[in-house]
């Protein structure tokens, strides 16, 4: 592959990285859609009980993990795309990444209450 | 050189109207950008639902609120409108992951899948919207 030096990366590990977080997130979505399409009817009980198991707790940690870093890759590629002076493009990543991490948080502080 | 090809001005600017009115997307464009316009939607949406999760396991009471609070019909539209964007963005990445594998990628195969995504997320939240209420 013939590289031009950019001193940063190549952007392939983003995209890579973009694409196995997506399948990590199909596969939770399909788990929770069987879970909550299976009859039961969803009182408080049921819901507390889906939450306090230890497998959903770490598959939904893992989703917005995937989530987090999925995020990042789009939402940076739209401000790369649109957004052209340099220190607000800069501003906003910064944001963008602020808010990702205070997702991250408060589901952690939501899980394991 | 034929007369039509004499009368087109060029260059073309892209104006707005241009945008809106005279430059047809090809339906695997539409595709691609209502991905990124769903991607965005539920990046901002997340703020949300992630506050009626956490009020959801808060407490009993919260629960039965956040239940009443979701049957509201500008919130059933709105979660409608986010079940949409996800479906749309599953959708449309598989079929990306497909074309990122060379899969799909010549014209007729391309608007073809393409029309499929649309239907397939419309139906997917058309079933999901129905189910959940």
């Amino acid at each position: 592959m013939n590289r031009v030096v950019t001193g940063a990366g190549y952007g392939l590990t983003d995209w890579l990285a973009q694409r196995i977080t997506a399948a990590i997130m199909a596969v939770y979505s399909v788990i929770v859609l069987v879970v909550l399409l299976s009859g039961l009817p969803i009182t408080y009980a049921v819901w507390k009980d889906l939450f306090s198991q230890g497998w959903m707790r770490v598959a939904t940690l893992l989703f917005m993990v995937s989530l987090a870093w999925h995020a990042w890759v789009g939402v940076r590629d739209i401000l790369m795309d649109y957004i052209k002076p340099d220190g607000l493009r800069l501003t906003l990543q910064v944001f963008t990444l602020l808010t990702i991490a205070a997702y991250l948080g408060w589901t952690i502080q939501i899980l394991w209450r | 050189m034929s007369p039509a090809a004499v009368k087109k001005v060029r260059p073309k600017y892209l104006s707005l109207q241009a945008l809106l009115f005279e430059i047809r997307l090809p339906l695997p464009g539409w595709i691609s950008i209502l991905h990124r316009i769903s991607g965005a939607l539920l990046f901002v949406a997340i703020v949300w639902l992630l506050w009626m999760l956490d009020r959801s396991l808060s407490s009993e009471a919260a629960f039965e609120r956040i239940r009443h609070y979701a049957s509201l019909w500008p919130v059933k539209l709105a979660l409608l409108v986010l079940v949409w964007a996800y479906c749309h963005h599953f959708c449309a990445g598989i079929r990306f992951l497909f074309l990122d594998l060379d899969k799909g990628i010549d014209k007729a195969t391309a608007r073809l899948t393409s029309g499929i995504v649309l239907a397939a997320s419309l139906l997917l939240t058309a079933y999901l919207g129905w189910k959940l209420w």
